[in-house]
C-alpha cells in the first residue's frame, strides 16, 4: 500500500491529527507526507521525525496563505504523477475544501471524518458517522486515490524521533488562484475541541446563579446574558487548570451565551476527550450523540432527573455555581499548580 | 443578483435515528429543511436585501416530498424553488450531487451567488459545496460568517478552526454560510400562504443533459454506536469542597489527566 499523508498547518502549527495520520499510514505500508505553504523546513524535519520515508514539498510563496484552489490543483497533480493507492488528511476546515476539489479532479471519491480504517483484501473500508453521529457507516470508496479525512484522536499520535531526517522532494506549484486572501484575526473562541483531552462545558444552566445580581440597567435578555457570561468564566477557569477547552451544548449556544465555534454536538463536533465535564447541561440526544465515547464523563446539575447523569460516569447533583470553582481549587491544590 | 440557495431535506436533529435491518430509521419523526441550510435560505436573503433589484431561487435533489423542504425556504421568503428528481438520483454520493447541481446551476443561468449549509445532518461530509463550486470552476468561499458584495466583488469572513479569515473573490462565486450569518427568519403568514400556492417546477436529469452519475464512494455497512458501560456513581458531600475533594480524587484515579 502506498499511502500519502497531507499535513494541514495554519502559519507553521501543525494540527496534531496530521501526526496521527501519519501514524496510521505507517500502520499500512509506507507512506509519504506531503505539506504546502511558504517556509516549511521545520515541518518537513518533523514528518520525517514523526516516521515518514519520503516528504514532498510544494513551498511557494503563493501558497503561503491557504487557498482551496491553488492548493487543491498542485495537490491534484502531485497524486496524479505518484499514483498513491491512499491519502490521509486529518479532518480540518481546510481539508475539507481541498479533499473536495481534490476528489473532482481525479475523480475519485472522500470518506470524511472516519474514525476507523481496515484492509479488506484489497479494498479500504472506513468507518464514518452520520446522522450526528447517531449511526456508524461502514463505506469504501471505488476511486482512485481513496482520499480519506480522519477525526483528530482517533488514532494514536506516533513518537517523533528527534534522529530522523531526511531531504524533501519538491513539488510542482499549480498556483493560479481565485481568492484573496485579505486578513486574519485570531479570535479570542478559536478552539479546537477535536484534538482537545480534556473539555469542560456549560449549559443554559450556567445562566441561571440566583445569587448574582446583574448591574442595574441592564433588560432581561441583557442580564441573562451577563449572568451566563459570569458562568461560562468558572467553566472556563476549570478548563485552563486541566489545560483543556470549553465547550458548550446548543443551547447554551442559541441563547447567545458563546460563539457556536463551542458547540459540542451537532454535525461535524463528536469529540473523544479522555475527560468530559459537562456544567448544567440537560443533555439533549444531539449533545449527547457528541460526547458521549469521551474516556470519563462527568456531570454536574441541579436536576437528579437530567438525561446527562445517564451517561455520565461520575455525577454531582448540586449548584454548579458552587461545585465548579470548589473543583477548580482542588484540581488546582493536586495537580500543584 | 441572481442568488441560488441549494438545500437538503433531512430527518429533524430530534428524531432517534438508528440502523435496524440495514436501513436508516427514524420512526415517525417529521423530515424538515436541513438546519443548516436555514441558515443558507437566510444568507441569500440578507444579500437580496443589501443588493437592491436581486432574487434568491431555492434549489434542492430529492424526492417528491422535499418539495415540503422549498416551502419552507419560500415562506422564508425565497422568490422561488426548483426541485430536481430523477428515480436515478436515489443512490447519489456527494460529487455525484455537486455534478446534478452544477448542471441545476447552469441550466437557471446567469447565477451570480451559489449559498449552501456548512453540512448536512445526514451524511454531514460538508464537501458538496466545495465540489460544486470546482465543477463550475468558480471561487469557493466557504464557512463564511459574513458576507459583503460590492462592485462585483465578494468579500467574506471565513470562521476557521484558529480565528477569522477575511477571503474575496470575483463574482460569480459559491459559497457556505456558518451559523454566525445570523439567525434564520421565522416564515411569516403571508409567506406560508404564498409557499402553499407556489408552483414548483420538477427538473428530471434529462432536462438537465446529464447522465446518472455513477457512485464512487458506496455504503457496505451500518451499525448503531455500541452502547456504553456507564453506571454512574454520585458523589456527596457536606460541602462543596468535600464533594470537588472527592471527586478530583476519583478522576485523578482514572489516569486520564
Amino acid at each position: 500500500m502506498k499511502t500519502f499523508v497531507y499535513i494541514d498547518h495554519f502559519k507553521g502549527e501543525v494540527q496534531p491529527a496530521s501526526w496521527e495520520a501519519l501514524g496510521l499510514a505507517k500502520s499500512l505500508g509506507a507512506a509519504s507526507a506531503v505539506v504546502f505553504g511558504s517556509g516549511l523546513d521545520a515541518i518537513a524535519k518533523a514528518a520525517f521525525e514523526y516516521g515518514a520515508d519520503e516528504v514532498f514539498v510544494a513551498d511557494d510563496s503563493a501558497l503561503t496563505d491557504y487557498r482551496a484552489e491553488p492548493y487543491a490543483s498542485t495537490l491534484s497533480a502531485l497524486l496524479s504523477s505518484q499514483s498513491p493507492d491512499l491519502i490521509l488528511l486529518p479532518t480540518t476546515t481546510r481539508t475539507r475544501e481541498l479533499a473536495a476539489m481534490t476528489a473532482v479532479d481525479l475523480n475519485t471519491g472522500v470518506l470524511t471524518d472516519i474514525s476507523g480504517l481496515e484492509a479488506n483484501g484489497d479494498q479500504l473500508v472506513a468507518t464514518r458517522p452520520i446522522y450526528e453521529g447517531k449511526v456508524l457507516e461502514k463505506t469504501v470508496c471505488t476511486g482512485k486515490p481513496v482520499i480519506v479525512t480522519i477525526r483528530g484522536r482517533a488514532f494514536p499520535k506516533p513518537e517523533a524521533d528527534a534522529s530522523k531526517s531526511g531531504t524533501a522532494t519538491k513539488v510542482e506549484v499549480k498556483a493560479e488562484a481565485l481568492t484573496n486572501v485579505e486578513g486574519y484575526s485570531a479570535s479570542e473562541s478559536a478552539v479546537n475541541l477535536g484534538d482537545a483531552g480534556v473539555i469542560v462545558s456549560g449549559g443554559r444552566g450556567v445562566s441561571n446563579n440566583p445569587s448574582l445580581q446583574a448591574p442595574a440597567g441592564m433588560d432581561e435578555k441583557q442580564a441573562e446574558l451577563w449572568r451566563a457570561q459570569q458562568g461560562f468564566a468558572l467553566v472556563t477557569e476549570l478548563a485552563q487548570v486541566l489545560g483543556g477547552a470549553v465547550g458548550a451544548s446548543r443551547a447554551a449556544v442559541d441563547a447567545g451565551y458563546i460563539p457556536y465555534s463551542h458547540q459540542v454536538g451537532q454535525t461535524g463536533k463528536v469529540v473523544t476527550p479522555d475527560l468530559y465535564i459537562a456544567c448544567g447541561i440537560s443533555g439533549a440526544i444531539q449533545h449527547l450523540v457528541g460526547m458521549r465515547n469521551a474516556k470519563v464523563i462527568v456531570a454536574i446539575n441541579k436536576d437528579s432527573d437530567a438525561p446527562i447523569f445517564k451517561q455520565a460516569r461520575y455525577g454531582v447533583v448540586g449548584d454548579l455555581f458552587q461545585i465548579v470553582p470548589a473543583l477548580t481549587e482542588a484540581f488546582r491544590k493536586k495537580l500543584g499548580k | 443578483m441572481k442568488i441560488i440557495a441549494c438545500i437538503k431535506q433531512v430527518p429533524d436533529s430530534e428524531a432517534k435515528v438508528k440502523a435496524e435491518n440495514g436501513q436508516v430509521t427514524w420512526g415517525d419523526a417529521p423530515l424538515v429543511i436541513n438546519p443548516f441550510d436555514e441558515y443558507a435560505v437566510e444568507g441569500a436573503l440578507q444579500q437580496r436585501e443589501a443588493n437592491s433589484g436581486s432574487t434568491v431561487t431555492a434549489l434542492c435533489i430529492g424526492p417528491e416530498s422535499a418539495r415540503e423542504a422549498l416551502k419552507h425556504a419560500l415562506a422564508m421568503g425565497a422568490d422561488d424553488a426548483i426541485l430536481v428528481s430523477d428515480p436515478a438520483l436515489n443512490e447519489l454520493d456527494t460529487v455525484g450531487a455537486a455534478r446534478v447541481l452544477a448542471a441545476a446551476i447552469q441550466k437557471v443561468g446567469s447565477v451570480d451567488i451559489v449559498v449552501f449549509g456548512r453540512q448536512t445532518l445526514d451524511n454531514g461530509a460538508g464537501i458538496t459545496p466545495a465540489q460544486t463550486a470546482r465543477i463550475l470552476g468558480w471561487p469557493m468561499l466557504g464557512l463564511a460568517g459574513q458576507v459583503k458584495v460590492q462592485d462585483g466583488s465578494v468579500t467574506v469572513d471565513r470562521v476557521i478552526e484558529e480565528g477569522r479569515q477575511t477571503v474575496s473573490a470575483k463574482l460569480p462565486v459559491v459559497l457556505s454560510v456558518v451559523q454566525s450569518i445570523g439567525e434564520p427568519r421565522y416564515p411569516s403568514f403571508m409567506g406560508i400562504r404564498k409557499a402553499s400556492k407556489a408552483n414548483i417546477p420538477v427538473w428530471s436529469l434529462s432536462d438537465l443533459d446529464v447522465g446518472a452519475p455513477k457512485s464512487i464512494v458506496k455504503r457496505t455497512e451500518l451499525m448503531n454506536p455500541p452502547v456504553q458501560d456507564t453506571t454512574i456513581e454520585v458523589i456527596t458531600g457536606e460541602s462543596p469542597a468535600e464533594i470537588a475533594d472527592k471527586l478530583v480524587d476519583k478522576i485523578l484515579a482514572e489516569k486520564v489527566l
